[in-house]
């Protein structure tokens, strides 16, 4: 016998799936990342390879949770929160495909390094991935839990992983004026380190819409531009 | 004719309180019992010119009350008594000496099932402009069927069939027939009460697409139980619920799109939502 009947059973169990789809996704950028930079570390030219091709992966399930979402709006005609957590999912989706793209992009990097040897080893490359990923993994938590605080907390940390984008750029410009021969390898090195930080970028709009599903409050959160703080602000000089 | 000047005239005690001119209709402190019930309480409501505000909310809420409060329509219930004021151009119309039947023919309704009388097409508009004292010749008269069901979109489909009768068109024709039999009297607001409610889903839109034009000239008050609706059409959406006594009230009241995104009592939140209702 049917008991009392929840008119959302099927809207919520859909949601919920959404929410789970989205940290499924998370999981497989971050480990793509992390793969991609201890692959770049370690010189590992196959695995770079497997990470590049994976990409595909990654694509198909943004492309199919996309899907799920535009097909909930069509056939449910979701409202406020319902439809804000829906439009945040659409624009996460995105960000965390993009993130993805970066790990694509340092596993090419990697690649097309072929078998010269690092410019030098890496140790802030890697402490800004690591960073980098834990701030990703913080804010894909805070939006399914809905914690708008920890949320508007976590872009701040954004100005660490920025700084040690500087130094890692300072230090490969003074290698390559030292040493012209390195400027290739010291180029791909720091294109490695933009995709990170770049990375870290994408975090502070994934919590951004955390904040923006919560309280339906759309603001770009306060941030550093790393690239201004280094050229100045081509606007305004 | 313009209602504040017959009211002036009719009144022996003209009550005009100060009025937003942005406002086509204000509803102040407004209450309705039906005998002893308390169907909706202290409503405060201000619908905005030339716009179209949804009164939404489940069932029972009070919701066509309030709608039917505006034109004195429940007047025609006899246990049903009004307090509070609604005020239409700075006067309140159940100011003593208003004529109900003069408050009509400038607050409009169109009702939940189409209602065409038993007459033909023609003499459906014709009788709106005939109780507004229309004296024009039968070219006029001709003129002003054309431009009226123009204006409600069904010229087009009934312009070689003016003398066949009104309740032969289809659901969605006859409720547009309705729209222009209410616009041929040429009133400032246009009452709606679930107007699609009995017709297709094609038939919807053309009356929303309907609503949306009329809008620019008249303003549009819809009682609706279809939020999508609600949100496809109107620009204002008004909230309504039951308190524990079943009183209705109005719980919030703003842009149609705010409300149905970002909601600010958590109340509508869960009314749009399907939480409750």
């Amino acid at each position: 016998m049917m008991t009392a009947i929840n008119p959302r059973e099927t809207l919520d169990r859909a949601l919920q799936e959404v929410l789970d789809d989205i940290l499924v996704l998370g999981s497989m950028v971050e480990e793509a990342i992390r793969d991609s930079v201890e692959s770049l570390k370690q010189r590992d030219l196959e695995a770079s390879r497997k990470i590049y091709l994976a990409d595909q992966i990654i694509n198909e399930k943004h492309f199919e949770l996309e899907n799920k979402c535009i097909t909930l709006i069509a056939t449910q005609q979701p409202m406020a929160k319902d439809l804000r957590l829906l439009a945040s999912v659409l624009e996460i989706s995105t960000e965390l495909e993009r993130i993805g793209d970066y790990a694509k992009g340092i596993s090419r990097i990697n690649i097309l390094m072929g078998t010269e040897p690092l410019v030098k080893p890496l140790i802030d490359i890697p402490r800004m991935a690591d960073l980098g990923l834990d701030m990703l993994h913080r804010s894909l938590g805070a939006f399914v839990s809905g914690d708008a605080d920890a949320a508007r907390e976590i872009p701040k940390e954004d100005d660490t992983i920025d700084n040690l984008y500087n130094q890692v750029y300072r230090e490969l410009v003074t290698y390559m004026i030292d040493d012209t021969s390195t400027i290739d390898r010291a180029n791909y090195l720091l294109w490695a380190a933009h995709n990170l930080e770049r990375m870290a970028d994408r975090v502070t709009n994934i919590c951004e819409r955390t904040v923006y599903m919560v309280s339906g409050e759309m603001r770009e959160f306060d941030r550093t531009d790393d690239e201004m703080d280094r050229f100045g602000d081509p606007i305004q000089p | 004719m313009n209602l504040s000047v017959h009211l002036d005239a009719t009144v022996n005690q003209t009550i005009v309180t100060e009025t937003n001119e942005f406002h086509a209709i204000e509803a102040k402190s407004l209450n309705v019992f039906y005998g002893d019930f308390l169907a909706i309480r202290d409503v405060e409501l201000d619908i905005q010119k030339q716009k179209i505000t949804a009164l939404i909310g489940p069932s029972g809420c009070g919701k066509s009350t309030v709608l039917r409060a505006l034109n004195r329509m429940n007047d025609l219930i006899p246990i049903a008594r009004t307090t509070g004021e609604v005020l239409f151009h700075g006067q309140n119309i159940y100011a003593e000496g208003v004529d109900p039947v003069e408050v009509r023919k400038r607050i409009g309704m169109v009702f939940q099932k189409p209602n065409p009388f038993p007459k033909t097409i023609y003499e459906n508009i014709a009788w709106g402009a005939k109780i507004n004292g229309f004296k024009g010749s039968k070219s006029e008269m001709d003129d002003l069927i054309e431009r009226t069901l123009r204006d409600a979109a069904l010229w087009e489909e009934v312009k070689d069939k003016l003398q066949d009768s009104g309740l032969s068109l289809s659901g969605g024709q006859q409720q547009r027939l309705c729209i222009a039999r209410a616009i041929a009297v040429r009133p400032d607001i246009i009452l709606m009460d679930e107007p699609c409610s009995a017709l297709d889903p094609i038939s919807t839109l053309k009356i929303e697409e309907l609503m949306r034009d009329l809008s620019k000239n008249y303003t549009i008050i819809i009682v609706t139980h279809n939020m999508q609706q609600a949100a496809r059409v109107s620009d204002f959406t008004a909230f309504f619920t039951l308190t524990e006594d079943r009183a209705g009230v109005l719980m919030e009241y703003g842009i149609t799109n705010q409300l149905f995104t970002n909601p600010k009592q958590k109340i509508t939140e869960d009314y749009i939502t399907g939480r409750f209702g």
